[in-house]
């Protein structure tokens, strides 16, 4: 699984981004996480509004801060 | 110190869809959409990419904080599109209830401008 965090490297791209590093070990999910802070490729996903989340290349959500285990049932 | 946020997540983010027709009245909803974005009422968003399903535009849009539909006539498209892709909490203008008939509504700045003004009404914008 690929996951992918799209933010400039903001407080709550960080906070999502450690919500997913917990969420991917607790579910004990094999996953690469990769962060994505460059505009042009975020607004290749179509996205306006960060953090967003990005699971094997469709965006689960935008805009939000989600809780790992939030995060979990979109991986799981 | 608190950190600088100088991304995209600060929210307060209203998204204007305009049907961008090939008729007289869509020119009307797109430049108004665009005038929006050019004054900072409203960001103007790809239409196409709700029907497409583009999943960062569709996610995007559900976490907008207020919408605004613009469709330059009674067809409805922009409308439609949006409801059938499950959102229905959105401001609406139809061109013809302000008056604009397709075919007979030159996209000119005073016609563009109305549209923009209750666009700025919808949304509550000071």
């Amino acid at each position: 699984m690929n996951i992918k965090i799209l933010g400039t490297g903001c407080p709550k791209c960080k906070i999502l981004e450690e919500n997913t590093r917990k969420a991917v070990e607790t579910a004990g999910i094999n996953a690469q996480i990769e962060k994505i802070t460059s505009l042009s490729d975020i607004m290749n996903y179509g996205v306006m509004l960060t953090p967003a989340l990005v699971v094997d290349e469709t965006v689960k959500s935008a805009g939000k801060v989600l809780s790992p285990d939030e995060i979990k049932k979109i991986l799981i | 110190m608190a950190e600088k946020c100088g991304c995209a997540c600060q929210g307060g983010t209203n998204l204007v869809f305009a049907c961008s027709g090939a008729a007289d009245v869509g020119a009307i909803s797109d430049l108004a959409a665009r005038k929006m974005t050019k004054d900072g009422i409203g960001k103007m968003y790809c239409l196409a990419g709700i029907g497409g399903n583009v999943s960062g535009i569709i996610e995007t849009t559900k976490a907008a904080d207020q919408i605004l539909a613009i469709d330059g006539c009674p067809v409805a498209c922009t409308k439609k599109l949006l409801e059938r892709n499950g959102f229905g909490n959105f401001k609406y203008i139809e061109l013809s209830t302000l008056g604009f008939e397709k075919g007979k509504s030159p996209a000119e700045e005073k016609a563009v401008t109305k549209v923009f003004n209750k666009g700025k009404e919808l949304l509550s914008v000071c």
